[in-house]
């Protein structure tokens, strides 16, 4: 039973999370916690659970350990996770076969299981404790480290770390008013990618006229190597949850909406049921905690469109239409979904809000840089050692976020750039490691914030193919309003395509520059202003690399298939004969503990034989 | 082929037939007959007054819908940019060269749809498949065609993803 009987005051509330806190400091089992998001789960947890559950049964210790599911811990590089408590360890890579020995050596002796502790990569140091790996000293995980406190799909465990309390403090304490002067003065951006003043926002919806108000958390997180929104839905929903609430209040609004992408089914799942949840338990529904102010939400999932993320066509597609954007003014403040006005925002912009009502602006305001305040989830992936969700405060600089607390670049390799905000962000080379983020920062830098993604490219990564890679995926997106969008990205991508199979002509890249201004001018939606910036970042810090690829007819990276050809290095073959059996041309012949040879003319460069090599004996150039 | 209105009119009923439920109402047909038979628009179109027009422009312009029948299994492969820096499009041309079909098309036998996605969210363990709701973490060129054979032959694990 996840459910919640009907909670009908601010008073009854604070009982209640009373209760459940007291319950949680009471609790003295041993707490195997395991991380169970869909990176978890796509890594084996819910067997680990299982044989977990399995090897508690079999010793009869039901009474005195438990298995707790939670969301995802953000340190995806280490799946699956166990955090386990009173003993304060951190295992990862656990597997099934791991279980008898928790049980066994930690449970029953406390004795830590050496093989499951964390290993640096850079400089092999064992550390036993999460507290001591160097992933999350650096970071301050305000929004994002409730994820491994609380079970996400019972609602009593959010009530046990002070759940929905900041709503209370809103509702009994505060005026709508005040509630939007709170987040004004705390500083919140949107998280979502343009980082307009939260609290602006709010107020601009609350002073438009109209008797009916929506508000919509855009959870269509689809800027491709982003995912904090997905782990915030998964391993902790009320929270976003709260902040809806809280936010209907202070603008007035009697209903929401939640707009997921159908590609997070765990996240619609468990936002779905939280808002379930929160009916029940009277968060929902009228006159909540006898304040007189009603607020339902309803979930709608989303059919797969990137567009949609744009807000005129989320609210386009919530009204059962394409999902094409319009033009703006006016915006959906004074005309929104069903043309009333309507405040939008992404799901950590929603999650910051209880926080911010919970500890005060003044603390809120102090986190961060003059501009940017507070925290803001990355996700720090593509070539780096400690891959995963990181929250840091504004201001800290790249090269802490990938050298500190990412670990650097895995294999040795040189760093060479990192790409952040999605599609419509770009690429910053090694001389901008030591810009502090921030919104403003990132932008002079020719990048933005967006909503957090971050992809670091090592010296194996071909810079023109990843411009060319983000064009394929604009004018695949592109809705086709406007002109300059959809044929300015679909001309874009033929150039730089062409680029990359050695058809590149000079005065290309001088077209291509104009081109993206073009587009960039030209277009209506954030979709089609910012397409330009994956190549225009590229253009202006990897000119060279373009050069290599027109004048050279070479990728320096050895990743354009037309450009590069491979090659079997005589004194490192050893003739294991690996590489002739996965190539599926049947290119490569030798015998055994003889140089193979492999025949240009049949080889396809499928990139079989270099995965499979053991002895980096494959030279691709 | 799923030519009876009423098993349509069906799922209709389970939201309403208001113009703005056009896209709850394809969702359940799509996740029901794995694409959008032609009488189930038509059907559609009558009961929620929108033009077989708009109705099919809507069906075309998300990629959640499909219009013609796909096969009995779904891969999707990933195209995250997390995942195209680490070889993603490598594998998705290893599924091509297996499966002998291009991204979004069906084998022969119908046994396969292959597919592509902007992004499953699942970054850090890419590059990433997922076949019939099943995810695969890391993959490699070398372990396309295992995948494949657990679906080929039949032998399903009961939904449960697990790590390859």
């Amino acid at each position: 039973m996840a459910s919640h009987a009907k909670i009908n005051s601010a008073e009854e509330l604070k009982k209640t999370v009373d209760h459940h806190t007291a319950l949680r400091a009471a609790d003295d089992r041993v707490t195997l916690t395991v991380s169970a998001g869909t990176c978890g789960q796509a890594r084996g947890s819910l067997d680990v659970i299982a044989s977990l559950e399995n090897a508690i049964q079999e010793k009869g210790l039901q009474e005195k350990v438990r298995v707790k599911v939670t969301g995802c811990h953000g340190f995806c590089e280490a799946e699956p996770n166990i955090i386990i408590q009173p003993q304060d360890l951190f295992y990862q890579h656990v597997t099934t076969k791991d279980a008898e020995a928790i049980i066994q050596e930690t449970v029953l002796k406390d004795q830590a299981v050496e093989t499951l502790l964390y290993k640096d990569p850079v400089n092999g140091q064992t550390a036993s404790k999460e507290s001591e790996i160097p992933f999350y000293t650096k970071q301050n995980r305000l929004v994002l480290g409730d994820n491994a406190l609380i079970d996400p799909t019972d609602i009593r465990e959010y009530f046990s770390i002070g759940g929905y309390l900041s709503l209370a403090k809103s509702l009994s304490d505060m005026t709508p008013e005040d509630v939007i002067e709170t987040i004004t003065a705390s500083g919140l951006r949107g998280r979502g990618g343009a980082g307009f003043p939260t609290g602006k926002k709010w107020d601009f919806t609350r002073k438009s006229k109209g008797d009916v108000k929506y508000i919509i958390c855009n959870a269509d997180e689809g800027d491709p190597g982003a995912y904090m929104d997905r782990s915030l839905l998964e391993g902790n929903p009320h929270r976003m949850l709260e902040g809806m609430i809280i936010g209907g209040y202070a603008i007035g609004a009697s209903e929401g909406y939640v707009y997921i992408r159908e590609e997070y089914p765990l996240a619609l799942k468990n936002i779905t049921r939280a808002v379930e949840q929160a009916h029940e338990a009277g968060l929902l529904g009228e006159n909540i905690l006898g304040s007189g102010f009603s607020f339902n939400v309803k979930v709608y999932k989303g059919a797969g469109a990137f567009v949609c993320g744009e807000e005129t066509a989320l609210m386009q597609s919530i009204e059962g239409k394409v999902g094409v954007p319009r033009q703006r003014p006016p915006f959906p403040a004074v005309k929104g979904l069903w043309k009333k006005p309507t405040n939008i925002n992404n799901v950590e912009t929603w999650a910051n809000v209880p926080l911010i009502l919970d500890r005060g602006s003044d603390w809120y305001a102090q986190i961060g840089t003059e501009s940017s305040k507070g925290t803001k989830i990355f996700s720090l992936v593509g070539k780096i050692n400690n891959t995963g969700l990181v929250e840091v405060p504004m201001g800290i600089t790249l090269r802490e976020i990938i050298y500190d607390i990412g670990g650097g670049i895995p294999d040795g390799r040189e760093f060479k750039a990192v790409q952040t905000g999605g599609p419509s962000g770009g690429c910053l080379p090694k001389e901008k490691l030591d810009l502090p983020i921030d919104y403003q920062s990132l932008m002079q830098a020719g990048s933005i914030m967006g909503s957090g993604g971050m992809i670091v490219m090592d010296d194996k990564t071909c810079m023109v193919d990843v411009a060319k890679y983000f064009l394929n995926f604009l004018r695949d997106e592109s809705c086709g309003k406007c002109l300059s969008c959809r044929e300015g990205t679909q001309r874009m991508w033929e150039i730089v395509r062409n680029i990359t199979e050695g058809q590149g002509k000079e005065g290309d890249l001088v077209l291509l520059e104009t081109l993206a201004h073009a587009v960039k001018d030209a277009s209506m939606c954030g979709l089609g202003q910012t397409a330009a910036n994956p190549v225009l970042s590229t253009l202006r810090y990897f000119n060279d690399e373009y050069l290599a690829h027109i004048k050279d007819k070479k990728c320096p990276a050895g990743v354009c298939k037309d450009l590069v050809e491979y090659f079997i290095i005589p004194d490192k073959c050893t003739g294991c004969m690996v590489c002739a059996r996965v190539c599926p041309q049947d290119a490569i012949t030798g015998e055994k503990q003889q140089v193979h040879i492999l025949d240009q003319e049949k080889c396809i460069k499928c990139g079989a034989c270099y995965e499979a090599c053991k002895f980096d004996a494959i030279l691709v150039e | 082929m799923h030519n009876d209105p009423s098993e349509f009119e069906a799922i209709i009923e389970r939201h309403s037939s208001e113009k703005q439920y056009l896209i709850p109402i394809l969702q359940d047909i799509q996740s029901q007959f794995n694409y959008l038979p032609p009488v189930a628009l038509a059907t559609v179109s009558k009961q929620l007054d929108i033009p077989m027009i708009d109705i099919i422009s809507v069906a075309s312009f998300y990629n959640a819908f499909s219009l013609t029948p796909r096969g009995e299994h779904v891969v999707t492969v990933c195209m995250g940019t997390a995942c195209h820096v680490r070889g993603g499009p490598k594998i998705l041309e290893e599924f091509e060269r297996r499966l002998k079909v291009p991204a979004g098309g069906t084998t022969e036998n119908k046994q396969f749809t292959l597919e592509t996605v902007a992004c499953l969210g699942c970054c850090a363990i890419g590059p990433v498949v997922v076949v019939d709701g099943d995810y695969y973490a890391q993959q490699t060129i070398g372990k396309v065609e295992s995948v494949l054979k657990k679906y080929a032959s039949k032998e399903k694990n009961n939904g449960k993803p697990r790590e390859n």
